[in-house]
């Protein structure tokens, strides 16, 4: 199982700042596209993927306990 | 090194930054002290709410204090970002940088605010007398132009 994070206009979108999700062995552009089909989370191609606090790109598999976050375009500073 | 670098939910204290790289070695420190705008192109903000992935943001400050490292081996870096309900004219992030001689400070000062803008994950959201919008142009440019941002931006 995994826990996703969601952000900023993700969050609004969804209802929800966090979720779980069996995401093992998917990619994240697989889990990104489970997302956007259940939440109709569009937002979500434009935004970054964080794994355990550390960006990962597309491609990357995910593995049980890992944390996903979405991370929308940033605005900080 | 990481209580260098923090998140904060309370009012920042510019001295607070400023004493964590204040040192002997140090002939100049360069501050950065962002501030809450009240018009953005004949726009009128109310007041801004910014979001924080915490620990992610402390952990991409802190590296954005390891890459001012590597440029300018001298400098020593301090960033503290608030999140929360900002009203205009209310400070959101401070960056202080000592450095033995003055020009590098001012160059690693504007390093880390541009880094800030491309990998922290910390977001603004807009409320104005119409409408509200979260903010997700990075640098104040269309966001991701590729979908996802060019990795050399990340590590």
């Amino acid at each position: 199982m995994n826990k996703i994070l969601l952000f900023a206009g993700l969050q609004e979108k969804a209802g929800k700042a966090e979720l779980q999700l069996e995401a093992v062995n998917k990619s994240i552009a697989e889990v990104k596209g489970m997302l956007k089909d259940s939440y109709q989370l569009d937002e979500i191609d434009t935004s970054m993927a964080a794994v355990n606090e550390e960006y990962a790109n597309g491609d990357f598999v995910v593995k049980e306990g890992d944390t996903i976050a979405f991370i929308p375009p940033v605005s900080g500073g | 090194m990481s209580n260098k670098f923090w998140i904060s939910e309370k009012a920042l204290d510019i001295q607070e930054v400023v004493d964590l790289v204040t040192r002997r070695e140090a002939g100049a420190i360069n501050t950065f002290i962002g501030t809450v705008r009240e018009f953005t192109k004949g726009k009128r903000t109310l007041l801004l709410e910014y979001q924080a992935y915490v620990p992610m943001a402390e952990k991409k400050l802190a590296q954005i204090g390891e890459e001012i490292k590597e440029k300018w081996p001298d400098a020593d870096t301090a960033i503290a970002h608030r999140i929360g309900r900002l009203d205009i004219t209310d400070i959101a992030v401070v960056i202080a940088v000592s450095t033995p001689h003055r020009a590098d400070s001012y160059d690693a000062s504007r390093y880390a605010i541009e880094r800030i803008k491309e990998i922290v994950p910390i977001w603004k959201k807009e409320h104005w007398e119409n409408g509200e919008e979260w903010i997700g142009d990075q640098k104040e440019q269309k966001a991701y132009p590729k979908g996802q941002p060019d990795e050399e931006d990340l590590t």
